[in-house]
C-alpha cells in the first residue's frame, strides 16, 4: 500500500511535488554550478602556474633582488650598423641577446639547492630575451650646388649636410623592423622539470641529452604559427643558426618561452656562462614545501625563493576576480538558496499536510498507526527531494557545460609585483613591429607580470554529484521532518474536522 | 456491548469551556441498534467519537466488551479500532487519489492482510454495496452515494463488530438518502452488526426500535415496542 499510495499522491498532485522538486531542484543546480565553476577556476589557476613553472615544480629559486646597482652597461641595448652605399639595400640586422631580469646565479648554486633535504629535484635554466633589429640602413646622398664645388662627402646616415660645401643629403635613412622574441635555455639533461614540460611536442621531437651543446631548438607553436616557421628550417639567433627540431604546443596556450634552446648554447650567446636565471624545484613530499622553501633560504644565499602559493597570491585580473566571486559570493548564495528551498519545501510540505487533515485524520480513524501514516508522508516527501535532485542535477550539469561551451575567457595577471622571479615578458611582451620604446619596456625592464587568456570550464565530479544526491535527500528530508511532524501530531478525531 | 457510565468531555476553546458530553450513561446490547438525534452541536458526533474510540472522555469510562476504551493506551486503542470499529462519515472522507478499490483496501491494511487478499475482499466488499464495476475509479469520479457506498465496503471490508455512522446521508440529495439507508439497514441485518447512526432524518428516527436524543451533552433514550 506504501507504494501505491505514494505513487497515486506523486502522480495526482503532480503540481504541488513539482513545487516543491523545483525550489529544491534550483538550489542544488546552483551548487553544482558554483561548485564546478570553482573547480574550474581552481584548474584555470593551476594552468596559470603550470605554463609558468612546467609540471610538477613546486617553487622556483631566484637570485635575490638587489638595489639597482651596477650593470649599467648592460641594462641599455646597443645596436651598430654600418651605413651603406646608396647602391647597396642589402637587409642588416643585428641581435641582442639579454638575460631576463639581469640576475644570474651560478650553476653551483642549482647543485646545492639539489642537496637541500626535503629536495627531490632542481634543474636550472636561463631566460633570454632577444631583441633582433633588422632593415636596410641607407647612406644619405650628397647632391652640391651647381656654384659651390668641392668634393663629395658622405652624411651620416640620416644626418644633413654640414659646412662649407653647400648642397644637400637626399634620401638617408633607414628602414628597420624591431623584434623582440624569449629564448629559454633548457638543460636537456633534466627534461623532466622546468617550463618546456608544461607543453606538449606537437611536431618534431624534443631535446636529446646527448645535444647539451647542439645549435637545436624547439618552438613554441604559436610563435611558429607567427613566424611561418617548422621543423627543418633555421632560426638564427645573435649570428648561430639553429636547426628547429621541434614544435612544442603549451598545454595552456601560453607557453614559457617562444624559442627553447640547449641551455649550454643559451649560455654562450648571452656571454653568460655556466649561470642560470631560475631553478626549478620539486620537493619531495609535496605537504612539505614550506619547510623546503626556508631550508634553500637559509642555506642558499642571495636567493629568493616562490613557491606556487606564494605565485598564486599574486594572481590578480579577472581570473582572481572571478574565483574571488565563486567562492564568496557564489558559495553563499548557494547556500542561502539551498536554505530557502529548504525552508519552502518544508513549508509546503507542512501546509499539503494540513490541507489533507481529514484524510489523514481518516486513516487513523481506520486503525493506521501514527507511525504509518507518517511514514507516508516523510515518504512522499523525499521523493519529492529526490526528483528534484534529478531536476536539479539535469540543470546543473547543463549549466556546468553551458558554462564550459561558452568557455568564457578570463585573464590572470601573475607576479605584477615583481618579485624576482625572472619570469617576465612573455610572448607579445612587446611584438613584432612594436617600436622600440614599446619592446623595450615591455620586455626588457624588470617587470615580471605576466598576462594570460584562461578559458573557463565548469568540470563537474562525481563528488559533486554525490554532493548534490546527498542535499537533495536531505532537502526530502528536511521536508519531511516538518510535514511528518505536522503528521504525527493529527488525531483520529480529526477525521471529523470541517476543513476547507 | 457498550457500556458507558459518566461520560464527560470537556472541551476547551480558549477561556471558555464547552462540554459536550455531561455525563452520559447508556448501555448498547450486541447486535442492537441505536439511533442518535439531536440539535446541531448537542454532542451526537462526540458521543460517536468516544463509542468509536476516536478519543478519550475527560472523565467517565466507554467500555466495549468489558474493556474500557477510555484508559487504553493509544497502540491498543489503535488496534480496537482496526478491528472492532466501523466508521462511515458525512462527507465520505475518501481518499481521493486512491481507487475506489485502494480506498477499501486501506482498512485491511492495519490488520496485516496481504495484498493479494486485500484487493480480492476489496472486490467482495464494493460488489456487496452495488459497485461492481467502479472499482478503478476515483472519488471525484463518482457521485456522492457512490462515494458514499464505498466507504461503507470500507468501513465493513474488516467485518467489524461495531458500525458507527455520523449523519452518513447528510451530504445526499433526497433520492440517494433512502438507498443509502436501505443499504446500510440490510447490511446491519445481515452481518449482526453494533449499529449506531447519527441522523436528522425525523422519518427514520421514528421508526427506529431504540432512539437516543442528545441536547446539551445529556442524553435522553426512547425505547419502543417493535
Ligand atoms: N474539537 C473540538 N474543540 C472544541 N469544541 C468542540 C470540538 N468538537 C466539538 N466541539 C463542541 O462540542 C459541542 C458538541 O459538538 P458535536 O459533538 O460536534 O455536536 P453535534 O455533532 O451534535 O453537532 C459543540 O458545541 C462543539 O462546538
Ligand atoms: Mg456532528
Amino acid at each position: 500500500m506504501f507504494f501505491t499510495y505514494l505513487r497515486r499522491e506523486l502522480r495526482r498532485r503532480r503540481k504541488a511535488a513539482l513545487v516543491v522538486a523545483s525550489g529544491l531542484a534550483l538550489g542544488i543546480a546552483l551548487v553544482i554550478v558554483v561548485t564546478s565553476v570553482s573547480s574550474g577556476m581552481e584548474r584555470a589557476q593551476d594552468k596559470v602556474l603550470e605554463s609558468l613553472y612546467g609540471l610538477g615544480t613546486d617553487m622556483t629559486v631566484t637570485k635575490a633582488r638587489q638595489a639597482s646597482s651596477g650593470s649599467d652597461q648592460n641594462s641599455r641595448p646597443r645596436f651598430e650598423f654600418d651605413a651603406r652605399d646608396s647602391d647597396d639595400d642589402k637587409e642588416q640586422s643585428t641581435d641582442r641577446v639579454m638575460v631576463q631580469g639581469f640576475q644570474t646565479l651560478s650553476a653551483a648554486t642549482v647543485t646545492k639547492i639539489g642537496k637541500q633535504s626535503g629536495v627531490a629535484d632542481a634543474v636550472g635554466g636561463l631566460n633570454l630575451q632577444v631583441l633582433k633589429v633588422s632593415g636596410q640602413f641607407k647612406r644619405g646622398e650628397f647632391k652640391q650646388n651647381q656654384n659651390s664645388g668641392g668634393s663629395n662627402r658622405q652624411g651620416g646616415p640620416g644626418g644633413g649636410g654640414g659646412g662649407e660645401p653647400q648642397g644637400q643629403v637626399d634620401g638617408g635613412g633607414a628602414q628597420f623592423d624591431v623584434n623582440s622574441f624569449s629564448v629559454y635555455g633548457v638543460d636537456v639533461a633534466h627534461l623532466g622539470l622546468g617550463p618546456l614540460t608544461s607543453s606538449k611536442i606537437s611536431k618534431g621531437k624534443t631535446f636529446t641529452s646527448a645535444q647539451s651543446d647542439a645549435k637545436v631548438a624547439v618552438v613554441d607553436s604559436s610563435y611558429a604559427k607567427e613566424k611561418k616557421l617548422a621543423v627543418g628550417d633555421d632560426i638564427t639567433i645573435s649570428g648561430t643558426k639553429f636547426e628547429i627540431i621541434g614544435v612544442a604546443t603549451a598545454d595552456s596556450g601560453s607557453a614559457a618561452a617562444n624559442v627553447y634552446i640547449p641551455l649550454k648554447r643559451a649560455q654562450t650567446l648571452s656571454d653568460s656562462k655556466d649561470k642560470v636565471t631560475t631553478v626549478y624545484v620539486k620537493a619531495a613530499d609535496s605537504q612539505r614545501i614550506d619547510s623546503v622553501k626556508s631550508a634553500i633560504q637559509k642555506n642558499v644565499s642571495d636567493t629568493t625563493v616562490t613557491t606556487s602559493a606564494d605565485l598564486a597570491k599574486t594572481v590578480s585580473g579577472s581570473l582572481s576576480t572571478a574565483s574571488d566571486l565563486a567562492s564568496n559570493v557564489g558559495k553563499w548564495l548557494s547556500i542561502a538558496v539551498l536554505a530557502a528551498a529548504f525552508l519552502v519545501a518544508g513549508l509546503l510540505t507542512s501546509s499539503a499536510v494540513s490541507r489533507r487533515v481529514r484524510e489523514f485524520g481518516t486513516l487513523k480513524a481506520l486503525g493506521w498507526k501514527s507511525g504509518r501514516v507518517t511514514r507516508q508522508v516523510v515518504g512522499e516527501a523525499l521523493v519529492n527531494g529526490l526528483l528534484g535532485g534529478a531536476l536539479g542535477i539535469g540543470l546543473g550539469l547543463a549549466g556546468a557545460y553551458a558554462v564550459t561551451a561558452i568557455s568564457p575567457s578570463l585573464t590572470a595577471e601573475l607576479g605584477s609585483s615583481g618579485g624576482g622571479m625572472g619570469m617576465g615578458g612573455g610572448p607579445g611582451g612587446g611584438g613584432p613591429g612594436g617600436g622600440m620604446g614599446g619592446g623595450m619596456g615591455g620586455g626588457l625592464r624588470q617587470a615580471t607580470a605576466k598576462t594570460l587568456d584562461v578559458a573557463l570550464t565548469a568540470p563537474v565530479s562525481t563528488a559533486t554529484i554525490a554532493l548534490a544526491v546527498g542535499l537533495a535527500v536531505a532537502g526530502g528530508l528536511v521536508a519531511g521532518g516538518f510535514g511528518g511532524w505536522r503528521a504525527s501530531r493529527l488525531r483520529p478525531a480529526d477525521a471529523l474536522r470541517r476543513v476547507e | 456491548m457498550y457500556q458507558l457510565s459518566g461520560v464527560t468531555k470537556r472541551y476547551r476553546r480558549g477561556k471558555d469551556t464547552v462540554d459536550a458530553l455531561a455525563g452520559v450513561d447508556l448501555t448498547i446490547e450486541d447486535g442492537g441498534r441505536l439511533v442518535i438525534q439531536g440539535p446541531t452541536g448537542g454532542g451526537k458526533s462526540t458521543l460517536l467519537q468516544m463509542l468509536g474510540g476516536l478519543d478519550r472522555p475527560t472523565s467517565g469510562s466507554v467500555e466495549l466488551d468489558g474493556v474500557d476504551l477510555a484508559s487504553l493506551s493509544e497502540a491498543r486503542l489503535t488496534k480496537v479500532r482496526s478491528e472492532n470499529i466501523g466508521f462511515v462519515f458525512q462527507s465520505f472522507n475518501l481518499i481521493p487519489t486512491l481507487t475506489a478499490q485502494e480506498n477499501v483496501e486501506t482498512a485491511l491494511v492495519p490488520l496485516g492482510v496481504k495484498a493479494a487478499e486485500r484487493r480480492t475482499r476489496a472486490a467482495e466488499a464494493l460488489e456487496s454495496v452495488g459497485l461492481g464495476e467502479r472499482f478503478g475509479h476515483l472519488p471525484g469520479e463518482m457521485s456522492g452515494g457512490q462515494q458514499q457506498r464505498v466507504a461503507i465496503a470500507r468501513a465493513l471490508v474488516k467485518r467489524p463488530k461495531v458500525l458507527l455512522a455520523d449523519e452518513p446521508t447528510g451530504n445526499l440529495d433526497e433520492s440517494m438518502r433512502d438507498e443509502i439507508m436501505t443499504l446500510l439497514e440490510g447490511l446491519w441485518e445481515e452481518h449482526g452488526l453494533t449499529f449506531v447512526m447519527v441522523t436528522h432524518d425525523s422519518a427514520l428516527a421514528r421508526r427506529a426500535p431504540r432512539l437516543a436524543t442528545i441536547e446539551k451533552g445529556k442524553v435522553k433514550i426512547t425505547e419502543r415496542a417493535a
